[in-house]
């Protein structure tokens, strides 16, 4: 089943613990990954664990003209790029009333305007091959709020808004656009919350646990899959019932 | 015909299944020969390839008939 073999996929933020994840997942089906993430020594270190086709692309979301490149090298480096994976992300968490303009603008330019623009990159191979999949990693938290969220909130749910706009025009080209999001997950990222807070967002998911890394790998290979051709425009909460939307 | 309105013509018969006589000078691709707006994205994307130009979005917008391709691609060439 999810069979990837001779497709190619792109993911971004692929140094971080979600994102080598689904590296892994999507190679594990077959496809040739391009790893995308700032860090390169993360990135060799995954390389060197998959072995064979896969392409190390360092990349600075925050650099504009290195967004706007990175679909290029990856299909100069892959030869297409069928499959799409916008997973990086940064935090810059603050309460409202204290975030600077700053703050603001890094997260929704690394989160929101560089998943824009690498859609748009990868769109034109995939409607000229009538196959496409892309999968934007949102979050829990662009459905339900965060306190100290709000610019990290803001852009998860513009995620799903232009993933949902995305996937009404390219479906007729069979290429489909949906986005996972993901609740309380065991990363780097959620390791810098102190036990007050950890026991706090424990108490109000079902499964009484944090979710792995691999399981939100695993809803992305299903929307990378071709048995998920007729599925567009889709939000997949992986959160363990944290909320049921 | 000129040798770029043959190749376009192709292009526009190829993309939107159309007969070849019903691709004259007037023709609009949007009211005459069915394109939706993002069939007229994917010929540009066509025409760019075809010829090896760039075709900036603002000029894309003044594409609007079979005539207007070929001059725009003459000129451009």
């Amino acid at each position: 089943m999810f069979d990837l073999t001779g497709k190619t996929a792109l993911i971004t933020g692929a140094s971080g613990g979600i994102g080598g994840a689904i590296a892994k997942a999507l190679h594990g089906a077959g496809a040739t990954v391009g790893i995308s993430g700032t860090r390169v020594e993360p990135l060799e270190a995954l390389a060197a664990e998959l072995g064979d086709r896969v392409h190390v692309l360092p990349c600075n979301l925050s650099d504009a003209a290195a967004v706007e490149a990175l679909p290029k090298q990856a299909i100069a480096a892959m030869g297409s790029m069928d499959i799409l994976v916008n997973n990086a992300g940064i935090t810059r968490d603050n309460l409202f009333m204290r975030m600077s303009d700053e703050e603001w603008e890094q997260v929704l330019n690394v989160n929101l305007t560089a998943t824009f623009k690498l859609c748009k990159g990868a769109l034109r191979g995939m409607m000229k091959s009538r196959w496409g999949r892309i999968v934007n990693i949102s979050s829990i938290v662009g459905a339900t709020g965060n306190p100290g969220q709000g610019n990290y909130a803001a852009a998860k749910a513009g995620m799903i808004g232009m993933s949902k706009s995305l996937a009404y025009e390219v479906a007729s080209r069979g290429v489909t656009v949906n986005a996972v999001a993901p609740g309380f997950i065991a990363t780097a990222m959620t390791d810098k919350l102190n036990d007050d807070q950890k026991g706090a967002i424990m108490g109000q998911i079902p499964a009484g646990r944090m979710g792995t890394p691999e399981e939100i790998a695993a809803a992305v290979l299903y929307l990378a899959s071709p048995e998920a051709g007729y599925v567009t425009g889709a939000t997949l909460h992986v959160n363990g019932g944290m909320a049921m939307l | 015909m000129s040798d770029v309105a043959d190749r376009v013509k192709k292009i526009v018969v190829e993309h939107l299944g159309v007969e070849e006589d019903k691709v004259v000078e007037n023709a609009s691709f949007i009211d005459d020969l069915g394109a939706d707006s993002l069939d007229t994205v994917e010929l540009v994307m066509a025409f760019e390839e075809e010829f090896g130009i760039e075709i900036p979005d603002d000029a894309a917008e003044t594409i609007q008939t079979f005539g207007d391709a070929v001059k725009f691609i003459t000129e451009a060439q």
